[in-house]
């Protein structure tokens, strides 16, 4: 009795001791214990599903509209994500990502759920939908989209909000450039990157002496995308002879085509997307611009943003149509056959790349979450800073802590000549080490803003 | 000179499909008192017939891809390339010229059957009723295509042999690099001859004075104890057809979607509104007239003096000619004004 008093005695002694120290180390150490500080992790942050046993993410698509293909195709992608992250299917990239701490038992043990919103290809309609998600749904992170517009538009409102912001399909420079925020992420390539990656083939196939003009969609993208390939292209020894801005959805572009005519340019580069870009490049080739020769050349049109979907809409006219691309389904590496075998199986035919991209930052975002064991988003953004990976399609991808833009390797595809079915409409000529398109961090100015907000 | 020569063809092309749409618009307005704004989305539905046609002439017998896996990817042979050959591959080549012959009945019956279920209804009733229902109308018939056909362009091409370009230089003494696509020119062909057998009809036959007796004085044409109705019901699936032509013949220039009604719907609006509402050579001459304008201000040489002139040019005109002359070009005293 009086041997178990005595041990008892001194233990409490020992651990009054022992806690006094570590508290005091503590202070003067300066790491201050979480739990002495108001409002730590406890503090309210918008989207946090607290003790609920679910958390809802944000899908903000294009549902109507000219990019509503491309929209539904993200949000298959999106819906594809939620069944891997939740333990359904067949896992697709979760097994092949890493380093990875997901376990298909969603994130942080709660289960995914979705809303959708729908963007429509408008900043303000987009804008309006993210809002909605995020005050009436509590969403604790939005992504998705087509355009660059939207991208820097939805990313802003992200910011304002404290809400992650993972975008979609947005090339401009600008979204992380001069437009980059804290609490945005782009895993999609830019309009530099396409320049870097495509004027080296630019060189061996068409040659130093070239003579370029530009069309170019007035807006965000269109304008970095111009300067960009504009810059790339006149490194390699090309000439531009003229850039002419169009209006987006002008339709008829001839107009604007037939000063190509006699301009003395022998490269025609078309800075269009989607329905734009099918209606330039179909129109180009029927006044004839890819049978003529200009100084003693063959005319040649370059469409430096490609996508499978335009040049199904585009058909004969995108044959042996140089461009770049995010990527392909057609990729062999273990992550790319992954998603591809997911998609296809659950689909029946191949994702876009805007589908890919999608599916990647979802589970992207999600492990950034298990990382920081917590949804808090300042914790999450730290956890995407710097975070590199590997398995998700591009090869060894960083997201760059400075811009929190991505970089890993990027494809140059051309259309195809002979294609063997009807998804079969882009050969990759080219995977563009992600090296070769890397470039300093301030280059396009802007600042990423607090991470609270 | 060569510079100037191919925006004046391209205006003339562009305005003639502006006139197309704007004449129908007019002849509706004209003999109905309807301001119709389903009439791009007839436009559209014109198109599809093209892409409809394009599809069954395509029916493909479907060989698998092996080397795909994962999904399943086809290479697509048409049966009729199976079956006839070289003949086949001919008649799909043809396919955009062919879908006229689908488009004139369709579209007919479409006119016929949007007059006397919808349309006629709102005869008497205030135009921002009429434009409330058409309206809605063109976005449920634009819905109708994008769940059939997706929302993607869907290419078609010009049959092989006026594909390319003409080396229309060489014929008006100009230099060879000067060039025109075959298929624009003889969307211009077609434009003119189709205002030309509008007018004719209008103006030589009895059907048509009759219609423009009705237009001009609708109650003493009744009183004559014409059933004008019936023939507006006609004139008004005359007025599809002519949009959907219009539509069909566009499709190897613009590959359709749903959308592409509404590109054009504002447009054509404002077409008649400067050629004068209910002024059937109002809307032709302001059809060419803007479409030209707007070509001249694309070229390099006018946006280095007025940056972005090329997108505010229609309205800019629009509104020069609405306060010089209200009534637009040649507007008649009390259309649209009671």
């Amino acid at each position: 009795m009086s041997e178990t008093k005595n041990i008892l005695n001194v233990s409490r002694r020992t651990i009054l001791k022992g806690s006094a120290a570590t508290t005091g180390a503590a202070l003067i150490g300066g790491t201050f214990p979480m739990h002495f500080i108001k409002n730590a992790h406890a503090q309210t942050f918008r989207g946090d599903p607290g003790s609920a046993s679910s958390v809802k993410l944000g899908f903000n698509v294009p549902q109507s509209g000219p990019y509503a293909d491309e929209g539904a195709d993200e949000l298959r992608a999106y819906q594809l994500a939620v069944k891997h992250l939740n333990g359904e299917g067949d896992g697709g990239m979760l097994n092949t990502i890493k380093p990875l701490e997901l376990k298909g038992n969603g994130i942080l043990g709660k289960k995914v759920e979705f809303v959708t919103g729908d963007t429509q290809t408008k900043s303000d309609a987009a804008r309006a939908s993210a809002k909605r998600m995020i005050e009436k749904d509590n969403v604790a992170m939005i992504t998705g989209g087509s355009s660059s517009g939207v991208a820097v538009a939805v990313q802003g409102l992200c910011q304002e909000m404290g809400v992650i912001f993972m975008a979609g399909l947005t090339h401009s420079n600008d979204t992380t450039g001069k437009d980059k925020k804290r609490y945005g992420f782009r895993h999609f390539f830019n309009a530099y990157m396409s320049g870097q990656a495509i004027a080296p083939v630019l060189l061996d196939e068409y040659g130093a002496d070239r003579r370029a003009y530009h069309l170019t969609a007035d807006y965000t993208w269109g304008w970095t995308q111009e300067e960009s390939i504009k810059a790339a292209t006149e490194n390699i020894g090309w000439e531009t002879v003229n850039t002419v801005r169009t209006p987006v959805g002008a339709g008829d572009f001839s107009q604007y085509i037939t000063p190509v005519l006699n301009s003395g340019a022998d490269v025609l580069i078309l800075n269009h997307y989607g329905k734009d870009m099918v209606n330039s490049l179909t129109q180009a080739v029927q006044f004839g611009l890819r049978d003529k020769m200009v100084n003693g050349k063959q005319f040649e049109v370059v469409v430096p943003l490609y996508s499978r979907l335009m040049a199904q809409g585009a058909g004969d006219a995108a044959k042996g149509i140089l461009g770049t691309t995010n990527w392909h389904w057609s990729l062999q590496d273990e992550g790319s056959q992954a998603f591809v075998k997911s998609f296809g199986q659950e689909y029946g035919f191949p994702p876009s790349q805007a589908a890919h991209t999608c599916y990647v930052q979802t589970l992207l975002y999600a492990n950034a979450c298990e990382m920081a064991g917590t949804f808090a988003p300042w914790e999450v953004i730290k956890q995407l800073e710097g975070f590199e990976f590997d398995g998700a399609g591009n090869g060894k991808t960083l997201y760059r802590a400075e811009d929190h833009q991505c970089f890993k390797d990027v494809l140059v595809v051309r259309g195809k000549q002979e294609p063997q079915s009807n998804f079969d409409l882009l050969e990759v000529v080219k995977e563009v080490p992600r090296a070769q398109v890397e470039y300093p961090a301030d280059m396009f100015g802007g600042e990423l803003g607090p991470y609270q907000v | 000179m060569d510079a100037i020569f191919l925006q004046i063809l391209n205006g003339l092309d562009k305005g003639g499909a502006y006139a197309l749409i704007a004449l129908g618009l007019t002849l509706v307005f004209g003999t109905l008192g309807v301001v119709n704004f389903a009439h791009g989305a007839i436009f559209m539905m014109g198109a599809f017939c093209a892409v409809t046609l394009e599809k069954i002439l395509t029916l493909s017998v479907r060989v698998k891809d092996e080397s795909v896996t994962f999904f399943d990817a086809y290479k697509e042979t048409p049966y009729l390339e199976v079956w006839f050959g070289d003949t086949g591959s001919a008649i799909i080549n043809w396919s955009v010229p062919l879908s006229i012959l689908l488009a004139i009945p369709v579209m007919l019956l479409i006119g016929i059957v949007m007059e006397r279920s919808l349309i006629r209804y709102f005869y008497k009733r205030p135009h921002a009723d009429q434009i409330l229902v058409t309206f809605g109308l063109a976005i449920v018939m634009q819905e109708l295509i994008k769940a059939f056909f997706g929302a993607n362009p869907i290419p078609q091409g010009a049959p092989d042999i006026v594909a390319g370009s003409a080396a229309i230089g060489a014929v008006f003494g100009l230099g060879e690099s000067v060039v025109y696509p075959w298929w624009r020119l003889i969307y211009l062909a077609f434009s003119l001859m189709t205002i030309g057998l509008v007018f004719s009809f209008l103006h030589f036959t009895t059907y048509g004075m009759v219609v423009r007796a009705g237009m001009a004085d609708r109650e003493t044409v009744e009183l004559l104890g014409i059933n004008i109705e019936r023939r507006f019901t006609i004139v008004f699936g005359m007025a599809a057809v002519v949009a959907g032509l219009a539509g069909v013949m566009y499709t190897p220039v613009l590959p359709p979607d749903y959308h592409l009604g509404m590109d054009f719907l504002v447009l054509s609006f404002v077409v008649v509104v400067v050629g004068g509402m209910g002024s059937l050579p109002g809307a032709v001459l302001a059809g060419f007239l803007l479409g030209i304008l707007q070509s001249f201000s694309s070229m390099t040489e006018v946006k280095d003096i007025f940056p972005g002139i090329d997108q505010v040019i229609i309205y800019l005109v629009a509104v020069v000619i609405l306060l010089t002359r209200p009534r637009g070009l040649m507007g008649r005293r009390g259309v649209m004004e009671s």
